[in-house]
């Protein structure tokens, strides 16, 4: 079944790769601009820490971190929209988080370095379990699912996974009479 | 509103059916549907809000707002589910129902499937019974559905088939690189793998071309419409013949009764929530197992205190849909292609004939994963999140296999539905509620599929496997979801006989998967055509030219 469909596919994918990865960094750029109040839902401290969350979850490496594929438009939007339900769980979950990190590391979790950060989704992970099984749902939503709700920007994780991007439609890529092997 | 000679409530797999041969032979018909009639131009590709993957809302209903049930655990407490939740065992509210976004397995029982008590004996506990049809009955109607509806596939892999008089109409797509990896693994260990008969075009048929083959498939709409529901087989010829009206958007609140105990109409809600009654000589209920048991629950009045044909607390019971287990298998190898829909390959050997077990069920590939069920289908040893989740990702997402199948459930009269006495949906309407759980039994016959996916897997040459069982935690019922208005010859253990007609009322039909007795090991939508057609068959047999007399 592979052939120069799909070979050509991966061509446009490694190409598409890097330009995300570009297109990732400004996107954290973007993020860090949201003093300017972009966030239907989050407040300027909660997203900084849901951020540490989430990259947590989803951490940068040759392809870019959760925050950086969209994935706090991602929840933030929800939080108006589908997921309107939870609201009161990131309000207060959020802001647990901060006093936990405030009070472990002396310092906001946001502010705190990698390894410190790693710590400490580490201990929200086990005292706070199920607020962060709700944030580790959405970051992989937010990062896997479809780009049209402000996730996976540019499909970055598709293209991590090598799948084809844009997918054909319409295409017959087989013989229509070829009955298969008897 | 014009008197008609039917009603037919739901306008789904069944009701497709029902309203195509009630017009076709020249009786008057009414079509309601409480969702909306989507088309193949209303797919949207999208992983997170589609009819199987839900986390952002069902996309062919219904919507979370307004349409909530109840379910209830086992320490008693109850809960809310809204649709886009497991709990809520949601299965479509369109035109079309399942059938327009539907994986479009369409396989035929066994012959033994309909007859499972005489083949097994009832496990304590259970109330596994024989239907009062056999696979013989059926079998005309289950080419007939092959042949309307279109179905393209090849059974002459394996010998675990009921009799046969027409091979499917249309060829199985060409095989994908899963079947490749599966055929000769299975032919090792002595099994039959075969095609998996498919309610998909794979050649031109029915005026429409044939699958595009994309990812997108299984909760989707075709978007080139290659995929064969009632929305686009028996709908439109239904409304050709001048005969049906279908009314979209409309939701029904009760069938009316008169003092002499007949059904004389339904009244119901249409698409701008205002009340109207449309009469009729006959009422056929179509609304999937869950949906047209709570109508009959509803529908109270003196003469039926406890709603309709509910007389001996029949309605709700033996609610089953399917236990689905199986493994994952891990290789070093790419197995992933990118060729939809994915599901392909299929064994039966494991339906019946297992010692010590009662029944069993098929076991398939799955349909192509989109990322989102990757994620949580890693192997054992994977971290849940962080850098070793992205890798892993990365590692398995192309490198792996799905094989699972649907459990035949051994049904239990606890395992059911109700209608909740307080929680109402958005018309006012008393909501669904459920109790019970699944029979243990059934949760070892799944068990014991696991292994065999995972042995199946292993043969293929998976390095490593992870089992999918899990523990239900409450009676299922899903897009599977049947046996809530069980057909029989006994009025004190059944609801309707085997022509799918109320015990207590001959003008009220329920014809759809709640009329199951079993659901055997298989997806279900073969079958309900095939009453469909049956039933639709015996009710115009019996008509009478100025009413419905049996």
């Amino acid at each position: 079944m592979s052939n120069s469909y799909s070979r050509s596919g991966q061509m446009t994918r490694r190409q598409f790769v890097a330009i995300s990865a570009l297109g990732g960094a400004a996107a954290a750029l973007g993020c860090s601009a949201g003093k300017r109040g972009n966030w239907e839902f989050l407040s300027e401290d909660r997203a900084r820490t849901l951020t540490v969350l989430c990259d947590a979850i989803v951490p940068a490496d040759e392809f870019p971190s959760a925050s950086q594929a969209g994935v706090l438009t991602y929840i933030d939007r929800q939080l108006t929209r589908h997921y309107r339900r939870h609201q009161d769980t990131y309000r207060e979950g959020l802001d647990r988080a901060y006093t936990l990190g405030m009070k472990h590391f002396g310092k906001e979790p946001a502010a705190l370095s990698a390894e410190l950060q790693e710590e400490f989704a580490n201990d929200i992970a086990q005292q706070d379990r199920s607020f962060f099984e709700l944030v580790r749902k959405h970051t992989f939503e937010g990062y896997y699912g479809s780009p049209r709700h402000g996730g996976n920007r540019d499909g970055v994780s598709w293209q991590m996974l090598g799948l084809a991007d844009p997918p054909v439609r319409g295409r017959a890529q087989y013989d229509l009479n070829q009955r298969p092997p008897a | 509103m014009k008197r008609v000679n039917a009603v037919v409530v739901g306008a789904g797999a069944a009701g497709g059916i029902v309203a195509k041969e009630l017009s076709t032979a020249g009786l008057s018909v009414v079509l309601l549907e409480r969702g909306k009639w989507y088309t193949a131009n209303d797919c949207r590709k999208d992983d997170l809000r589609n009819q199987r993957t839900t986390v952002l809302g069902n996309a062919f209903g219904p919507e979370d707002e307004g349409n909530p049930r109840v379910w209830v655990d086992e320490k008693g407490v109850p809960h809310i589910a809204l649709p886009s939740e497991g709990a809520y065992q949601n299965n479509a509210a369109c035109v079309g129902g399942g059938t327009l976004s539907y994986g479009a397995q369409a396989w035929r029982y066994m012959p033994q499937d309909f007859r499972m008590r005489s083949t097994y004996g009832a496990p304590q506990g259970s109330s596994l019974e024989d239907w009062p049809i056999s696979y013989d009955d059926l079998e005309p109607f289950y080419e007939k559905a092959e042949y309307e509806i279109g179905i393209s596939g090849d059974y002459s892999g394996t010998p675990f088939h009921g009799p046969r008089k027409r091979p499917l109409p249309m060829p199985p797509l060409p095989p994908g690189r899963e079947f490749g990896i599966l055929e000769p693994a299975a032919k090792r260990l002595g099994l039959h793998p075969f095609h998996i008969p498919m309610a998909r075009n794979s050649v031109p048929y029915n005026g429409r071309g044939p699958c595009m083959r994309c990812r997108w498939c299984v909760g989707f709409a075709c978007e080139v419409d290659a995929k064969n529901g009632s929305q686009n087989t028996v709908i439109p010829i239904a409304l050709q013949t001048g005969n049906c009206e279908l009314r979209t958007e409309c939701m029904v609140k009760e069938i009316l009764t008169d003092e002499k105990g007949r059904a004389g109409g339904v009244s119901y809600f249409d698409e701008r929530g205002r009340l109207q009654e449309q009469l009729s000589d006959v009422v056929v209920v179509s609304g999937c197992a869950t949906e047209s048991a709570r109508l009959l629950l509803n529908s109270k009045s003196k003469l039926f205190p406890d709603g309709l044909g509910n007389r001996y607390d029949q309605v709700g019971r033996h609610l089953q849909g399917h236990l689905y287990t199986g493994a994952v298998g891990y290789f070093d190898f790419e197995t992933y292609d990118d060729v939809g829909p994915g599901a392909s390959i299929a064994i039966s050997d494991y339906n019946h004939g297992s010692p010590g077990l009662c029944g069993g069920g098929m076991l398939a590939n799955e349909f192509i994963r989109l990322p989102i069920h990757t994620v949580d289908r890693l192997p054992a040893n994977t971290p849940r999140w962080g850098s070793g989740h992205k890798r892993a990702m990365r590692d398995w997402h192309k490198r792996s296999i799905v094989i699972m199948g649907p459990t035949q459930q051994i049904p239990m009269a606890d395992g059911r539905m109700t209608v909740d006495s307080k929680v109402r949906d958005k018309w006012g309407l008393p909501v669904v509620r459920f109790s019970g759980n699944v029979h243990p039994h059934t949760m070892e016959i799944g068990d014991v599929q696991a292994k065999r996916a995972e042995a199946w897997l292993k043969e293929a040459g998976a390095v490593s496997t992870s089992q999918m069982t899990g523990r239900p935690q409450l009676v299922s019922a899903g897009q599977h979801q049947a046996g809530t208005c069980r057909m029989g010859n006994d009025p004190h253990g059944s609801v309707v006989n085997r022509n799918c007609q109320l015990h207590d009322v001959d003008n009220v039909f329920v014809i759809d998967s709640s009329v199951h007795v079993t659901n055997g090991g298989f997806n279900p939508v073969l079958t309900i055509m095939a009453i469909a057609y049956f039933a639709s068959g015996e009710l115009v047999r019996n008509w009478k030219g100025t009413g419905f007399r049996s």
